[in-house]
């Protein structure tokens, strides 16, 4: 067990969550405004935790490096979140939800967390109706439900494609209230750079003002990170361009430590790149998935277009080889299929994608209910590919897209650094190797709304706090390294761009550490990283001043990060001989080519301790799993 | 009444204050037509029209003193209006592409306003001074029809009505959308309303100095 | 590539808010499939590596829903297309040899930044004046305990898919934010859950958004056109009416 201590309290797993509630230490009503919370990051799990903190009476201070929480990348998630509501009447249950979860995490996650994530997933449907948002509707006025990937049931609640968007807004505007109350304080165009640990606890951040240059440095009771996955370390994925981990590594490198780095989730269904100059992939909800089928020609080579090509002579391979999920298995086998049948050569014109088809949808449902479901779908693809998929099958293919591996938190949400509490997809708690669609955003929220104002009571209530304000030594010699490193990243000067060396950097991840990894690739990235990271510091050109808004710096410093996280990521996968979920080792498959976990010897967190740049020590969290019985994953 | 202020001075409350004041000048507009049309009748007919307006000549005065209030409100506020919204856009672009995006009427209700007001200082010098300065004395044919058959007057009015036309175009159907009645069903119709009363307001005023012009007596 | 398009650019570069700003030429060579914003990445590209500082804009999901980017193209918002954001605008679009002028939101409540990035934070506070519905997180009942009709729902939806970018100040001649905030006051007016707070919201956003400096609406409809998410200028009629409404009904005299 070592040190890592997951404090799962004991009992029924049905009333573990009520009973800890229960027993957790409350603080006073008057208290709470004694107490100082910093949230960083203000997407659904960041504004959600501010505004409900803030509500409850707790003086908040919230950071983004956006110009408004609004634009937090949470916005992007398009096609649903899940709740064991059971309003279809078709089985659902909070255990099912759980199951399904944990299942499709390949077995890889706690089961306390999960349960409690299934739990209180209602509650979270209420809270957003309450506020507002405007999910879809049935014409007796009550709530649509969607099927999504690696579930049989219909719990996935939505608002037309733009769930993501409207979940965030509400949280926005929970948020915006707290800030016009006054007992949140919003500061915009903040980037945190470090994490202050005084006396072994987190009390404080130090920032760069993104319009100024101004490194500051705000003290904290506790520290609450919500600052998002790392996919961007494969420079092209359906991650915004600045969504970054840099919040999450500075508190790495500060103690905290990192877990599962190498679970990462490529989603299936991406639009196909364009070419070289291509900045970001872009994703197309999964929930396409519900009313297509994907498939590509059955003979190598077959170029012709795709209304040519005869019933017959198309393989959809995931309703061939997974007839009971089909076209809806799971994201990571959907994904490694994909690449299969286009490493096969028998991609679209031999390239590397697959046809999503609604032909036959369009042609059962009408253009028009197509339309008012996945109009929003249609009219991107048509406008970023050039083509109109009314008419012609979409070309899609995976892309990074989530990373399910985050900072260590226990079952308070809390790090390994005591008073460092990380929510969302920062953290590691939920998802185990695998993520379903259409979690990420009840996991958000679920952290943010029901889990940290309840947990982060008890460490404030519990833990006896000295006085310590932005003077203590911790927060100088701080500021001093973060303006260390911007002179130092000013001054080297060299040849090779920030945009460059980071690409190379995504190449070698998605290459090496992409959908399929092995020994001797990750062995080899390793090094290639670290050769990279030696030329980023003597070579890299980063253009204008410290004391002003520059963009390019605060790539640097993001790349920076990435090329030495990305080495923890290798050596996780390299670590991880099992294949489970979304990190899939080509020397562990099973005959038909499925992920082949190894319970014996894997079943654990693997959980980083930063020791230099390039040296981690490795904790591992034993995963009991003690309510539900450890299978082999079958979606057949 | 601190509430009231308030809201007369609201970005909103100052566009109502337009779509309410253009409402009651829209429909003063139908009235003053259907007046000037009795022109046609010939001199009798006319100038029977006016001294049957002379018979109710107090209701007449107070309903030109709120005529007046009207006018002064919608034209002040208007400058008002317009004068603030170029401080709230002190800078425009460099590449002017208004022309994709909206009507030239919509763009241009504070100089078509301009010339209108413009008008109706010469209109009221011209007609209604001499008109009540003379003590009801006056022959009111002969000054109109006088008026109108000068041809750099009767051009300056059919210029100024072809103007309100354009004004009123916008106006009616963004009054309506000020007072909030924009509905999925209607507001298309309405905006056709608003467009054939403009061109009827237009023709029909703009008619005259082209009859007295071109057609009378020959 | 023997396709890509060569252009001039004609950027609008201002060092800081205050200082005098002035459109630089740039020619750029770029493959029609990319989008606006590669193209812009390109030049920056080439700008670091000649040392020269890059052009700053701001963009973040490039998916057209964070609404993060913004850039007047050819005198519109967002550029020539109708209902996308800039990230959206693909170089396609664009003819051989053609002239793009690039210039940043023009507002008196948009205060420029640096070259294309402006200041749009007047929004946040618009909507921390009262475009939320109060209710505490864990207080709400059962999500179906309140039916809501499904046209109403749509609608409301309609007027939610406001992504905020800030295109319709940026477009109206009148520097005027009644779009935006006529978006978020009828998602609200439509929906049960937003009716008590009903009046006080109307009242109480546009007064914020009068404060800030926005003009008022003069009904071009320029807004609409250009809104990335073709938000309906029959939003701005609700407000009008909700406002109207508010001020009739509310019992508050003071303002």
């Amino acid at each position: 067990m070592g040190i890592l201590d997951s404090k799962v309290p004991a009992g029924p797993i049905e009333s573990k969550w009520t009973n800890h509630k229960f027993n957790l230490k409350l603080v006073n009503p008057a208290n709470k405004r004694k107490y100082e919370i910093i949230v960083v990051g203000t997407g659904l799990a960041g504004a959600s935790a501010a505004a409900t903190l803030g509500e409850l009476g707790y003086k908040v201070k919230a950071f983004s490096f956006h110009d408004s929480p609004r634009r937090a990348h949470s916005i992007a998630a398009q096609g649903g979140i899940n709740a064991a509501k059971n309003y279809q009447n078709d089985g659902d249950s909070i255990f099912r939800l759980f199951y399904d979860t944990i299942k499709g995490g390949d077995f890889r996650a706690r089961e306390a967390n999960v349960y409690r994530l299934a739990e209180v997933s209602g509650n979270i449907i209420d809270q957003c109706v309450a506020q507002g948002v405007p999910f879809a509707r049935e014409y007796g006025g009550l709530l649509d439900n969607r099927s999504f990937g690696g579930a049989q049931v219909s719990r996935t609640f939505y608002a037309r494609g733009q769930t993501g968007q409207q979940l965030l807004l509400g949280a926005y505007s929970a948020l915006s209230r707290q800030i016009n109350n006054g007992s949140v304080q919003m500061f915009n165009r903040r980037e945190m750079l470090d994490l202050i640990v005084i006396d072994g606890a987190a009390r404080g951040i130090v920032v760069r003002n993104l319009l100024t240059g101004e490194i500051e440095k705000y003290s904290g009771h506790a520290v609450v990170l919500a600052t998002g996955g790392y996919s961007n370390v494969f420079f092209l994925s359906t991650n915004a361009m600045n969504s970054n981990a840099t919040a999450i590594w500075r508190a790495h490198k500060k103690g905290a430590f990192f877990a599962n780095p190498c679970y990462t989730q490529i989603h299936p269904t991406c639009l196909p790149l364009h070419g070289e100059s291509q900045s970001k992939l872009t994703l197309m909800s999964e929930s396409l998935r519900n009313d297509g089928r994907v498939w590509v020609p059955k003979k190598k080579g077959d170029h012709r277009p795709p209304n040519q090509i005869p019933e017959d002579e198309r393989d959809y391979y995931l309703e061939r080889k997974y007839p009971s999920y089909g076209n809806l298995s799971p994201r990571d086998i959907s994904s490694r299929s994909a690449k299969e049948v286009c490493d096969e050569g028998r991609g679209v014109n031999g390239g590397e994608a697959v046809y999503l088809d609604l032909s036959e949808a369009i042609k059962r449902l009408g253009k028009k209910s197509i339309e008012e479901k996945y109009g929003n779908l249609f009219d991107m693809y048509a406008n970023i590919t050039g083509e109109n998929p009314y008419d012609v099958p979409m070309k899609i293919y995976p892309a990074p897209h989530y990373t399910m591996g985050g900072l260590w938190v226990d079952y308070n949400l809390m790090s390994t650094v005591p008073g460092l509490f990380v929510l969302g997809e920062a953290n590691f708690s939920d998802h185990g190797a695998n993520r379903l669609g259409a979690s990420a955003l009840m996991q958000g929220l679920a952290d943010g709304y029901f889990v940290i104002p309840y947990t982060i009571g008890d460490y404030l209530a519990t833990t006896k706090f000295s006085p310590v304000s932005v003077t203590h030594d911790e927060f100088k010699k701080s500021e001093e390294g973060v303006k260390e490193q911007v002179k130092k990243l000013l001054s080297i000067k060299g040849k090779i761009t920030v945009d460059e060396i980071h690409k190379k950097l995504g190449r070698l991840m998605w290459n090496k550490v992409g959908m399929a990894r092995n020994e001797k690739g990750l062995k080899e990235v390793i090094g290639e990283i670290k050769e990279l990271r030696e030329e980023f510091w003597k070579n890299v050109n980063v253009v204008g001043k410290d004391n002003d808004l520059n963009q390019t710096l605060e790539r640097a410093g993001r790349v920076a990060d990435y090329l030495e996280l990305g080495e923890l990521m290798a050596t996780d996968a390299l670590n991880r001989n099992e294949s489970c979920g979304g990190h899939f080792r080509e020397e562990y498959q099973t005959e038909e080519g499925e992920a082949k976990r190894d319970d014996e010897n894997y079943r654990y967190v693997a959980a980083w301790q930063f020791e230099n740049v390039g040296k981690w020590n490795l904790h591992k969290e034993q995963l009991e799993f003690e309510f539900l019985h450890l299978a082999q994953r079958s979606y057949k | 009444m601190s509430w009231f202020w308030q809201f007369t001075n609201s970005s909103i409350g100052k566009k109502l204050t337009m779509a309410f004041t253009g409402i009651l000048l829209i429909i003063f507009l139908i009235i003053h037509l259907a007046g000037n049309l009795s022109l046609y009748g010939g001199e009798k007919a006319f100038n029977s029209y006016a001294g049957t307006l002379e018979i109710v000549k107090p209701l007449i005065r107070i309903i030109e003193i709120l005529l007046a209030l009207i006018f002064i409100l919608h034209i002040f506020n208007g400058i008002r209006v317009w004068w603030e919204n170029k401080k709230s856009k002190p800078i425009d672009y460099a590449i002017n592409a208004k022309s994709k995006n909206s009507t030239l009427f919509s763009r241009t209700m504070i100089h078509t306003g301009v010339v209108v007001f413009i008008f109706l200082i010469i209109h009221l010098v011209t007609f209604w001074y001499p008109y009540n300065a003379g003590g009801g004395e006056l022959n009111l044919y002969q000054l109109v029809s006088g008026r109108f058959s000068d041809p750099i007057y009767g051009w300056f009015y059919i210029v100024a009505m072809l103007l309100l036309g354009f004004h009123l175009n916008h106006g009616f159907q963004s009054a309506f959308q000020t007072m909030g009645w924009n509905h999925k069903k209607y507001f298309s119709l309405i905006q056709l309303i608003g467009t054939i009363y403009a061109t009827l307001i237009a023709i029909g005023f703009a008619s005259l100095p082209i009859y007295f012009l071109y057609f009378h007596g020959r | 590539m023997n396709n890509n398009l060569n252009l001039k650019l004609k950027v609008w570069r201002q060092s800081n808010p205050k200082a005098v700003g002035a459109f630089v030429d740039y020619n750029v060579s770029v493959s029609p499939d990319a989008s606006f914003l590669e193209m812009l990445d390109e030049l920056n590209n080439e700008l670091e590596k000649n040392n020269q500082e890059p052009v700053v804009f701001e963009s973040d999901c490039r998916e057209g829903i964070c609404g993060t980017c913004g850039m007047v193209i050819n005198g519109e918002p967002h550029g020539p297309l109708r209902k996308i954001a800039t990230c959206q605008l693909h170089m396609r679009n664009f003819k051989d040899g053609q002239t793009i002028w690039v210039e940043p939101f023009r507002a008196k409540a948009f205060p420029i930044i640096k070259d294309l990035a402006v200041d749009r934070s007047a929004f946040d506070k618009i909507i921390q004046a009262g475009g939320y519905i109060s209710v505490n997180t864990g207080s709400a009942q059962d999500a179906n305990a309140l039916p809501i009709s499904k046209d109403i729902a749509s609608d409301a939806f309609d007027s939610a898919a406001c992504i905020g970018c800030g295109a319709c100040v940026a477009t109206c001649k009148n520097g005027s934010a009644m779009l935006f905030v006529s978006a978020k006051v009828t998602q609200f007016a439509l929906l049960p859950q937003g009716q008590p707070e009903r009046q006080q919201r109307a009242e109480a956003m546009v007064a914020k958004m009068d404060e800030l400096g926005f003009g008022s609406c003069s009904n071009t409809y320029a807004c609409e056109a250009e809104c990335p998410k073709g938000i309906s200028v029959r939003n701005i009629a609700k407000l009008n009416h909700e406002y109207l409404s508010a001020k009739c009904k509310s019992t508050n005299v003071e303002a």
